[in-house]
């Protein structure tokens, strides 16, 4: 958090909140603007991202859609064509999948193929589910996907003030950005300025200083990296701690320049680790800086099969705070039983809460 | 088969123009074909030799700023809209004249100073842009009419239907101009599609609908104009089914009828049905045009052909170094 904004009184609302408030001030002040979506209307407002939204602007700004996810995104496109700056808001990211046609296809395409005449200015924001026995397909982090298709910008933000103003940068560019929201960062708290002020899509921003090593985290993952790595920062072991922010484009100067200092690496994301976001900035770290390099890299993603819905199994699926502190610890080589302690205090404290819910400490502000 | 002139509420001169716009589309294919064989169009094309009608009955009831968008058989789309021949011909040249600058090929043809918003090849794909831009045009409060063109191939994906139920429930200003020429590629549209009229669809949907003869210009630019005229008062969207038919091979410039997927006889009956030679004959016929006038198209027209590719000759390719540009607004 900027001086500036500690010394004014802070103004704590959570990222969900933030969202609506970004989509709200970017209605008011551009009347091309709005929302399309399946319960974009209804009365939970997608997890109260779209709340109140009906009532300030009406039905033909805030557009309740027909179950036909690839239609109404060529819709979008098609009205973004024509000089509109749809934004389209999906409950999961697996819905998208029924509308990657368009996006890959059309979205990602229109600009470059034209030379630069035509532009698909829309936002694209999908939830990634979590906890409470979402299951296989209501669970998915497929932000891979869309991060691999030039032409698309990808953000994820994982604070409340991120979440707002990379979502007001979103709604500016004028091409095509997927905004994934994880469902836990919806309930992040954090102090958010009241203005409108976009940010631009320009990389990574860095949480935490250290030498002792780089990690590189993204969204929902961030928070259990910070809990990690302030557990060692405790313990005499700092790292330089970077939440990703926007996957593409990808820029990675800052974090190949820690690396160089730090000369060790581990990534923290919320996909699955095989051709995962981790292996795309390990690859490139390793490719700018190899001869820095102390030790090998090592990449915390989800395990080689779907979510499984029962708690039991949920449990070694997803990673945590005592293993992301662990894996970083092994990395920068200290100690094992040094390491067991980490984690074990570390387990003690996530264990006090159900692991279907968010951590209260997640509640920020960060 | 009946002259399609005769009880037409069409005038004169727009019958001519209605011809003269569909031979030029006949005389640029024919020297794309011509010119195939020396593979210096070096992209794949998709003609529309036999199916001229259809694009040019739509269109020539359209606005410069009504937009259309088209498919992978795009070329006459965009000729019949006024999309300029020369950034056509360079761009399927390769060149960086081209209306895509070289990056699109054939099947991407578009045109922003004529409205031919944008050409898509993935089937079906293209058809809820035309209905986005209705919805802008209805946001904004502009008067536009949308078109999306595209075949019976495309009436088999959902996201044509997902378009259609859209533009239904919000009355917006598109029609959907479904040009059946029985086949997808090689495959016929009966191994498809249970057999049921086409036009049904429309009622799915609330569409209104309109069927006809897509080799008969006359009655698709009228059927166009009544479509078209409901969606600008504001009635809402239409679907207008044209029965055409390709006489050339999907893909490629060459006869392909030694292939045998086509029932013998078909194609000759179809050729007996050109658009272009009912009208000319119509026209003659009535005494409305005389070889003079005919010379004068022809000659017009091969003025106009030559030009364009000796324009995309003498232009250049896209410079390598430009490849990156443009990837993101």
């Amino acid at each position: 958090m900027p001086d500036a904004a500690r010394m004014s009184a802070p103004r704590i609302i959570n990222a969900a909140a933030a969202i609506r408030e970004a989509t709200a001030s970017a209605m008011r002040s551009d009347d091309r603007v709005f929302v399309m979506g399946e319960g974009a209307t209804d009365p939970k407002g997608v997890f109260g991202t779209t709340a109140g939204l009906l009532e300030e602007f009406g039905k033909g700004r805030v557009m309740e859609m027909p179950v036909a996810e690839n239609g109404w995104t060529g819709i979008a496109i098609g009205a973004a064509l024509c000089g509109q700056r749809p934004i389209l808001v999906h409950q999961r990211v697996e819905f998208s999948l029924l509308a990657m046609e368009q996006l890959v296809n059309n979205a990602a395409k229109i600009h470059y193929v034209s030379g630069g005449r035509h532009r698909a200015p829309l936002v694209v924001r999908l939830v990634v589910g979590r906890g409470w026995g979402q299951g296989p397909a209501h669970s998915q982090s497929l932000e891979t996907l869309f991060a691999h298709i030039p032409g698309l910008k990808v953000v994820m933000p994982s604070s409340a003030a991120d979440a707002k103003g990379l979502l007001l940068g979103a709604i500016e560019d004028d091409g095509p950005v997927i905004m994934i929201e994880h469902r836990w960062v919806h309930f992040a708290q954090g102090h958010v300025d009241e203005g409108a002020v976009a940010m631009p899509l320009d990389g990574p921003r860095r949480l935490r200083e250290g030498d002792d090593c780089t990690v590189v985290a993204t969204s929902y993952m961030t928070l259990e990296a910070l809990q990690a790595v302030d557990a060692l920062a405790a313990g005499g072991c700092n790292v330089d701690l970077f939440d990703l922010r926007v996957l593409r484009p990808l820029r990675l100067d800052a974090i190949i320049e820690s690396v160089r200092r730090t000369g060790r690496l581990v990534t923290v994301d919320t996909g699955h680790a095989t051709y995962g976001i981790g292996a795309e900035i390990v690859a490139r770290v390793l490719t700018e800086a190899f001869g820095s390099m102390k030790a090998a890299p090592c990449r915390i993603g989800l395990p080689e099969h779907p979510t499984p819905s029962a708690r039991s199994l949920a449990e070694v699926y997803y990673p945590r705070s005592p293993l992301i502190a662990t894996r970083i610890a092994e990395v920068v080589g200290l100690p094992a039983h040094r390491i067991a302690e980490l984690a074990h205090a570390l387990g003690t404290t996530r264990d006090a809460v159900p692991l279907d819910i968010p951590h209260p400490s997640f509640k920020g502000p960060f | 088969m009946t002259s399609p002139i005769l009880t037409s509420i069409t005038d004169r001169t727009t019958r001519l123009e209605l011809f003269r716009s569909m031979l030029r589309i006949r005389r640029i294919e024919e020297e794309i074909a011509r010119r195939y064989v020396e593979q210096r169009m070096r992209c794949p094309v998709h003609l529309s030799v036999g199916q001229e009608g259809a694009a040019v009955g739509v269109c020539s009831v359209l606005r410069t700023t009504d937009p259309i968008v088209s498919t992978h058989r795009c070329h006459a789309h965009y000729l019949a809209k006024g999309g300029d021949l020369r950034a056509m011909i360079a761009e399927l040249h390769g060149k960086a004249t081209g209306c895509c600058g070289g990056r699109g090929g054939s099947m991407h043809l578009f045109d922003p100073a004529v409205s031919v918003l944008a050409s898509v090849p993935i089937v079906g794909s293209n058809v809820p842009l035309a209905v986005g831009a209705a919805l802008a045009a209805k946001q904004r409060g502009r008067c536009d009419v949308a078109v999306a063109f595209f075949g019976d191939g495309a009436f088999e994906e959902g996201v044509v239907h997902e378009a259609a139920n859209f533009a239904g429930c919000h009355r917006l200003p598109v029609v959907f101009v479904l040009e059946n020429n029985l086949y997808s590629v090689y495959t016929p549209i009966e191994e498809r599609q249970p057999e049921r009229p086409l036009v049904a669809f429309a009622e799915t949907h609330g569409l209104f609908a309109e069927h006809t003869d897509g080799n008969d210009v006359v009655a698709v630019h009228e059927a166009a104009a009544r479509a078209v005229v409901r969606a600008r008062r504001g009635d809402g969207p239409s679907l207008l089914v044209v029965d055409t038919y390709r006489f050339l091979e999907h893909c490629g410039a060459a006869d392909d009828d030694h292939l045998g997927y086509r029932p013998k006889g078909e194609l000759a009956r179809w050729q007996a049905r050109c658009p272009i030679t009912r009208l000319r004959r119509a026209l003659r016929d009535a005494g409305e045009i005389d070889e003079a006038t005919l010379d004068a198209f022809e000659s017009e027209i091969a003025a106009e052909i030559v030009d364009a590719f000796v324009a995309a000759d003498l232009a250049p390719q896209p410079a390598a170094h430009t490849a990156m540009e443009s990837v993101h607004a």
